[in-house]
């Protein structure tokens, strides 16, 4: 079970979230607007990363909010954690 | 007392006596004997039947490594396991033990025709076997192999004891308390810290109980383990005997079972930790392997780290006749110990030239020392009597008597929990075994486990991994026989005609082994499977080496070349008790009950499973049946009023200035629109376009809504919500509150809804020019303020009665009382969905499935197109999503007015093999005096008025596509 560090709560035990997806997946600005495949690659397209992958989880069973981890895919190690709405580069290392 | 006694043994108090019966005859023991050792003490030796052979076993280990000596253990009425390991049972007084796998008795066993058969049984039987011809498998072949396969009896009764769990954290986590796993948990604790240290054995010590002339710190070993309880306690160090390290998880969790008590009762029996530990120190120890030659599992043979810990722990001599067979020191001292204790013993060794010193010791000791030769085979029907030597398999042998062979063929490391925290095992050639690798986890393996061997070096390595100074380890004397020394994994020749056994649970054979690699088996996972060795509940402790070294040799190549099996968890056999903990019975799963639950219960009402909520379905009057019972309940709410229990219904308060901007971005619809005191019926969509939820919507001021879900639903529509809101419109202020649990909902609809609701609702006109369909107003109904919602899921003039929770009772009980009287009744879940389904009323995932748009089920109106965004809006514009040919909301009428079966498909009958759609509800309707149905059914609006047929078991049954609301089209009874 994964040791989760919430960037609200601190760090707290996998059964206390729920995952929801891959990170940084941008809805187009003008949805109505775009092309057909843009739209379908924001609804299905997703990376499947071997190694490091930001994903989504939500601390649903504490503070209620949605933020990013960083998780290797190979290792199933949480990497690092960061709230939601900050790029990941700028993420990396402590929060 | 009995015969094979010896003045030794610091497991048992001998000052007590008490006895348990096998297979019917009363043995006695001592207080911490284990059934293995209580056994072997009345010189018992004959303990099991093998799974496959049923070849007459005894204990080969003395430990968790048993693969032989399984039994069958009560320990009271209801209190029955199978497949115990008797050398891990303590005895307890009047405990009942009986044998497995064999048929009449463990003496005279029928199975034993096996043994005979084998050469028609090998590796891979069943799949060569039965596979033809194809109709026996059900009723010849399965039958008799169920029979035959599986180890003892289940047990028949509900577990009657108690099991607990709960976490536990530290900074330290050491598993194994041998010598290594001592020291470390003393460094560790000097370090401070949080420190837990677990064993799986009934006390402390491990391999150092074993090494009675050892000394440590100036002290023997006994009293150095004394010494280090008593600091480790003082240093506050959690310590957990008979508590197994089972499972090493991701983030450092490791799972603990501990066995509480063997009695069971009022008391826990065991309990699982689940310890999330800052770093853990693997001490686990090591496992010594049999040594692979024919007839090598005869009651009496066993491994000669066994005999050591019966005479040390137990005081139990194995043998009077003692012979050992070995390829490496290690066994030396045990021959020394043994000799010392009574016994004659003869030491065989493969090795030409041992060292001088322990040829010198074992002449002073008495015992007689063969160089040179190796075990070719025994004999002895239930006991071993005698055993053949010589110097290579096929050179002239000699027979040596004996009442006990041991068995020293090396150790092996154990790296199950290293494995499974994710390291790698690597193969270490001077000590020719696998050892602990690289790993990412917090974690580092100390002692045998890492492939040290001396005393002092276990004791130093225990230490520096506990954090201590190297300088400051406890000091051992380390004699050579407290050592063990590698030795290379048995490779037996080929060509032994006898059964030469790896795998002594699985009854795989070193030919069973070469079999399978002359049959194109490479990978060890296949050998693996295909032989089944180490597949067994002792998962291959003592085989997997021996194995994988036979088939090196016979694929011609290294060991690391031919690689190792992957080690999962449980690193031992652990009960359902342990894992399940208190989640069982009622506790399995949480009971949503709604706070009119008890006025249901008192109605006599048969109650659905929706999620977790608990709903009456109907109200059985006597006689009734469920299709009698809500007929009756229809006509209620058709003719006069119906009372419905509606607070499952998920409830959501949405507040805030930007409240009506966002539920325009998350539903369907535009809600920014609806006044003040007017609900609407929403639609939610998911962002490919189709129904995720729907609900009504009512606007309680500018910046206050209360949204409505599914009762299913709930849970997912605010977390969609809060999706949104936080990472996608963030800059929205508007906030969610669940409110589902908060409101108690009462459904009252029918055509005298408007007159009980007049006599009991204070501060509202009732009248519908004041209060029209689709509307919300606030009042009081028995002096609690009420909302009250004018909306109908029935086709009739409805109202839901929304009050908080804690006061439902008596706003439910006067409103009882006021349909009563108005000549209604109660109604369920079940004429519900009859009642709506007459409407054309859909229920998301009833008639949904995931890939219906609004437009499928006819609600196309309830999308506001023209507003710029919304969630779904982009997908819904795909030229698919408009297609005329997909499937669409109908009612089907049967010609021969029969019911149909949901999920059934629907047809043309020109074509019956190709499917049009599916029947997504059906039910008998009073109302309409016949059966019908809802189906979705490709361009199903373009075919209204046409007739179809719907394939049944009983061939095509002919239906007439209709309209899907039946009832009331023109909706004039909702405004009755």
């Amino acid at each position: 079970m994964l040791l989760i560090e919430c960037p609200h709560c601190g760090p707290r035990a996998e059964i206390e979230f729920r995952y929801s997806g891959e990170a940084h997946m941008v809805r187009p600005a003008a949805a109505a607007a775009c092309d057909d495949a843009t739209w379908a690659a924001y609804l299905y397209l997703r990376d499947n990363v071997r190694g490091e992958h930001a994903e989504r989880w939500r601390h649903t069973h504490g503070c209620g909010q949605f933020f990013n981890v960083v998780r290797d895919t190979l290792t199933d190690r949480v990497v690092t954690t960061y709230p939601a709405g900050h790029a990941r580069s700028a993420a990396g290392g402590e929060i | 007392m009995s015969v094979f006694r010896t003045a030794g043994g610091d497991a048992i108090d001998r000052s007590r006596t008490i006895s348990f019966s096998f297979d019917g005859t009363r043995i006695e023991g001592h207080p911490g004997d284990t059934i293995a050792s209580a056994l072997l003490a009345n010189g018992v030796h004959l303990m099991g039947r093998s799974f496959k052979y049923h070849r007459p076993r005894g204990v080969l280990g003395a430990g968790t490594e048993e693969p032989n000596a399984l039994v069958g253990v009560t320990r009271g009425p209801g209190r029955f396991e199978p497949n115990q390991r008797a050398t891990l049972v303590p005895i307890t007084d009047g405990m009942v033990v009986e044998s497995q796998n064999r048929s009449p008795s463990l003496a005279r066993d029928i199975g034993a025709v096996n043994d005979l058969l084998s050469a028609f049984i090998p590796a891979g039987f069943y799949y060569k076997t039965f596979m033809w011809p194809r109709s026996f498998w059900a009723k010849v072949y399965e039958p008799v192999i169920r029979r035959a396969a599986g180890l003892g009896r289940p047990p028949e009764v509900t577990d009657p004891d108690r099991y607990a769990q709960r976490w536990a954290h530290c900074e330290t986590l050491v598993v194994g308390a041998g010598p290594a796993g001592l020291a470390a948990a003393l460094a560790a604790a000097d370090a401070g810290g949080r420190v837990i240290l677990c064993d799986e054995g009934e006390t402390i010590g491990g391999r150092l109980r074993d090494m009675p002339r050892a000394t440590i710190d100036g002290l023997t070993a006994g009293k150095w383990i004394v010494q280090a309880r008593t600091r480790l306690e003082n240093a506050g160090v959690r310590l957990l005997t008979r508590t197994t390290a089972y499972h090493y998880g991701i983030g450092n969790l490791v799972t603990l079972a501990q066995r509480c008590t063997d009695a069971g009762g009022a008391r826990t029996r065991e309990r699982q930790w689940m310890v999330r530990a800052g770093r853990v120190i693997i001490a686990i120890g090591s496992i010594e392997r049999p040594i692979v030659f024919p007839n090598n599992d005869r009651p009496g043979v066993m491994l000669a780290s066994a005999a050591a810990g019966f005479l040390h722990r137990y005081g139990v001599l194995v043998g009077r006749h003692i012979v050992i067979a070995t390829q490496h020191d290690s066994a030396y001292r045990t021959a020394i110990d043994l000799a010392g204790a009574g016994a004659a013993v003869t030491l065989v060794d493969r090795r030409a030239r041992p060292a001088a010193d322990l040829g010198e010791a074992c002449s002073a000791a008495g015992v007689t020392v063969i160089t040179g030769h190796i075990p070719i085979d025994t004999r002895g029907r239930l006991r071993v009597s005698k055993v053949a030597i010589a110097p290579a398999p096929d050179a002239a042998h000699r027979w040596l008597p004996c009442d006990a062979l041991l068995m020293a063929g090396g150790w092996t490391p154990s790296v199950h929990l290293h494995s499974q925290s994710g390291g790698k095992v690597a193969w270490d050639a001077q000590s020719a075994a696998f050892l602990p690798g690289t790993t990412l986890a917090a974690q580092v393996s100390a002692g045998t486990c890492r492939g040290r061997v001396t005393l002092a070096d276990c004791l130093a390595d225990g230490w520096t991994a506990g954090g201590g100074n190297g300088a400051s380890a406890p000091a051992a004397d380390d004699r050579t026989d407290t050592g063990m020394s590698p030795a290379e994994p048995d490779a037996h020749p080929e060509g032994a005609r006898r059964k030469a056994f790896v795998d002594f649970q699985n009854d795989v054979t070193a030919k069973d082994i070469r079999l399978a690699v002359r049959e194109g088996f490479r990978s060890v996972e296949h050998l693996k499977r295909y032989t089944t060795n180490g597949m067994a509940t002792d998962q291959g402790r003592t085989s997997n080496i021996n194995a994988l070294a036979i088939a090196a040799q016979a694929m011609g190549q290294t060991i690391p070349g031919t690689g190792l099996t992957t080690f999962r968890a449980p690193y031992s056999p652990t009960t359902f008790g342990t894992m399940t903990g208190f989640t069982r019975g009622r506790l399995f799963d949480p009971v949503r009950t709604t706070p009119m639950h008890a006025r249901a219960v008192a109605a006599g009402a048969v109650f659905e499973d929706v999620g977790q909520w608990k709903r009456a379905r109907f109200f059985p009057r006597p006689g009734e049946d469920m299709h009698a019972a809500t007929a009756r309940e229809c006509i209620s709410v058709r003719e006069a009023v119906g009372l419905f229990d509606a607070s499952t219904l998920g409830k959501i308060e949405v507040v805030g200035p930007d409240a009506a901007a966002f539920l325009d971005l998350l539903y369907a619809g535009r809600l920014s629109t609806l006044a003040v005191g007017r609900c609407r019926y929403a639609l939610m969509l998911r962002e490919d376009g189709f129904i995720a939820d729907d609900g009504v919507i009512a606007r309680l001021a500018t910046d206050r809504f209360h949204v409505t879900t599914t009762s299913g639903g709930a849970a997912s529509v605010l977390n969609v919500m809060e999706d949104f809101r936080q990472t996608e419109w963030p800059d929205l202020r508007v906030w969610l509150t669940s409110t589902t649990e908060q409101w108690a909902v009462a459904g009252v609809t029918g055509p005298r809804a408007r007159n009980v609701l007049a006599a009991l609702v204070e501060g509202v006109d009732l009248s519908s020019d004041a209060f029209p369909h689709m509307a919300v107003r606030q009042g009081r109904i028995a002096g609690v303020p009420v909302r009250i919602f004018r909306v109908s899921f029935t086709g009739e003039t409805g109202y839901e009665i929304n009050v908080p929770a804690r006061h439902a009772l008596p706003v439910w009980d006067a409103v009882a009382a006021a349909v009563a009287a108005a000549g209604g009744g109660l109604y369920g879940t079940e004429a519900a969905h009859v009642l709506r389904a007459e409407k054309g009323y859909i229920i998301v995932g009833q008639e949904t499935d995931g890939t219906a748009t609004p437009d499928d089920v006819g609600l196309g109106k309830m999308v506001a197109a023209t507003k710029p965004d919304f969630v779904g809006k982009r997908s819904l514009m795909r030229a698919a999503m408009r297609d005329p040919d997909r499937k669409q909301l109908v009612a089907l009428l049967t010609a021969d007015r029969s019911l149909l079966d949901e999920g059934t498909q629907v047809v043309d009958p020109a074509s019956p093999r190709q499917s049009l759609g599916h029947v997504s509800s059906t039910y008998p309707s009073v109302t309409l005096g016949r059966p019908f149905a809802l189906a979705m059914v490709h361009g199903g609006r373009s075919l209204l008025g046409t007739k179809l047929a719907v394939a049944t078991a009983a061939g095509p049954v002919a239906v007439d596509v209709v309209d899907p609301v039946l009832y009331d089209p023109s909706g004039a009874r909702l405004d009755v």
